[in-house]
């Protein structure tokens, strides 16, 4: 095992336990006292945990994944319209007033991540090159993001609106076991799928026709990250909302500390992605603010937004 | 090591019945004007497009019929351009050469790459980023990560552009010392005193044909030239030192 992922693996080790102790009540490990203390932890906040966890080292890796496949350090997931089309799914139960019932809400958000990937694939067909794959792949997020504004505009009622928007910006707060019961397997599967194209993308790094040179087949690398992202990122979506930035920033950092080879980066970026969106969770839950609590979608992008210039700049002078 | 055939290979209109046979243990170059289908004939050699019509066989099999890694362990390719994505050191990206060979020994694995980065000259470079080599280390690098595979054939598309006279003339030795351990070298060139004093064989291309193929001062005589190029040219100087002038 190498030295990023051994040094993740101990601030996970350290972070998990630690975030279970903050929150609105603090929890005292030596004053066994606190009130309803078990239940707190059990049922609130270890599954909050555990889904920041899942729903972090998804995005991570699939942002890694994608970074690879476009090799360009500021592709995110969010490119291939999966997350859109997932939000749009989501949107959509509201919409219907399906989101009443606690499943149903995921199931719409999978099946139109399912949709953007059949949609994706679709228009990609066999021989298509990465850039008329990604350009599928803007057309479906545009799509999508004007059918989601479509449906807000046209809401039943203004409940089902603030509904929506509410939920769209993203959070982990009030999830239970359910929820992580539906993305795990997902995730799992997905990052199982992305660890796969790790040889295909490190043939990319030498452009496409060298890649095919060296063994790559470009059909099946599509077929494995579509499903691959298709997964991690949908799973994401339908439990959590839409969470921007984690899968452009996190292989950012971890980048550095590898030999900068798309393999090297997928694992690691997992592992990042995960302690990345537990410890913004513990800040929105700590962070005082009148009305609530901070939505982790919002904190990401409040941290992503000035990080993104900050790479832009840096490109620009020709550091990257 | 297996010859490399063309059979008739037609493709898309860039490539209208090519045939050849190229041995290893030589160099070759395919040298036309722009546009005159070298870059694709080179692609079909290294089974990156199917031809349309006809065949190309390496040693007798058809390289369609090949699994992917079967061509690419035998087919080493060089694309033009040199594109690195990522900021890998040398040793990662000769390491990339490996990717055909997924159950190979960790110990050959090893040695390949140690091989083609002595073959290369560029052993106190190993651990140096690609960002932050000269043009000349970099073509160096990007042809020891194909060597790195081992394979039977070079095929290599104009691995000398924008590289100076002292590069041109370190790589093209580095291409002739892998011609005589038995290699095939395939080269698009489009200085033709180079095709001239380097390669053993020049196959000129014109409209997706091969209009001239033979010995060096055979295929690029002054006629050829001026029928191919339409530019009125004379050789200067002696054999394996050829200069071209235009008139």
């Amino acid at each position: 095992m190498n030295r990023p992922i051994a040094l993740l693996l101990a601030a996970l080790a350290l972070a998990v336990p630690l975030s279970l102790l903050a929150g609105r009540v603090w929890i005292d490990p030596f004053d066994p006292q606190t009130r309803n203390a078990t239940v707190i932890l059990l049922q609130l906040r270890l599954p909050r945990a555990v889904l920041a966890l899942v729903v972090g080292a998804g995005l991570g890796s699939a942002g890694a994944a994608m970074q690879g496949y476009l090799r360009n350090p500021l592709a995110d997931p969010g490119l291939f319209g999966i997350a859109p089309g997932a939000a749009l799914g989501a949107v959509l139960s509201f919409w219907t007033g399906y989101a009443a019932s606690v499943y149903l809400l995921p199931v719409f958000a999978l099946a139109g991540a399912a949709g953007a990937m059949a949609l994706l694939a679709l228009i990609a067909g066999r021989d298509a090159s990465v850039a008329l794959f990604t350009l599928a792949g803007l057309m479906i997020a545009n799509l999508a993001g004007a059918l989601m504004s479509l449906a807000i505009s046209l809401s039943p009622t203004p409940f089902a609106m603030s509904e929506i928007v509410t939920w769209l910006m993203g959070a982990v707060a009030d999830r239970s076991w359910r929820e992580v019961a539906i993305a795990a397997p997902l995730t799992l599967l997905g990052i199982a799928l992305l660890a796969a194209t790790r040889r295909s993308l490190d043939a990319l790094t030498l452009g496409e026709a060298a890649a095919r040179s060296l063994g790559m087949e470009p059909a099946r690398l599509r077929a494995l990250l579509i499903a691959g992202i298709g997964l991690t990122v949908g799973a994401s979506v339908a439990v959590a909302g839409i969470i921007g930035f984690v899968g452009l920033i996190v292989p950012h950092l971890m980048r550095p500390l590898t030999d900068h080879r798309p393999s090297s980066l997928i694992l690691p970026s997992a592992l990042a992605g995960a302690l990345l969106l537990l410890i913004a969770d513990v800040l929105c839950r700590v962070l005082p603010l009148a009305g609530g609590e901070l939505r982790l979608g919002i904190a990401l992008s409040l941290i992503g937004a000035p990080f993104f210039l900050h790479l832009l700049l840096k490109m620009r002078r020709g550091l990257v | 090591m297996m010859s490399l055939a063309l059979d008739g290979a037609s493709l898309a209109g860039r490539l209208n019945g090519v045939t050849a046979k190229m041995n290893p243990g030589a160099i070759h170059a395919i040298c036309g004007p722009n546009g005159a289908g070298k870059s694709t004939m080179l692609g079909c050699c290294a089974g990156l497009y199917a031809p349309d019509a006809g065949v190309v066989r390496l040693g007798g099999t058809p390289i369609m019929a090949l699994t992917a890694a079967e061509r690419a362990q035998n087919l080493g390719f060089l694309p033009q351009g040199g594109e690195v994505a990522w900021d890998v050191s040398v040793e990662t990206l000769v390491s990339l050469g490996r990717l055909p060979w997924r159950d190979a020994p960790a110990l050959e694995t090893r040695a390949a790459i140690d091989a083609a980065i002595t073959a290369m000259d560029l052993d106190g470079l190993r651990h140096r980023s690609m960002s932050r080599l000269s043009g000349g280390e970099r073509a160096r690098a990007l042809m020891a990560r194909v060597l790195a595979t081992r394979p039977c054939w070079l095929l290599a598309d104009e691995p000398l552009a924008n590289l100076d006279l002292a590069h041109t003339a370190t790589l093209m030795r580095r291409f002739r010392e892998q011609a005589e351990e038995g290699r095939g070298v395939v080269l698009v060139l489009h200085d033709l005193a180079t095709a001239m004093n380097h390669a053993d064989r020049v196959l000129v291309l014109d409209r997706g044909r091969v209009v001239a193929d033979g010995p060096a001062a055979q295929a690029l005589s002054e006629p050829v030239i001026a029928e191919v190029w339409g530019v009125r040219a004379r050789w200067l100087g002696e054999p394996g030192a050829r200069a071209l002038a235009i008139l």
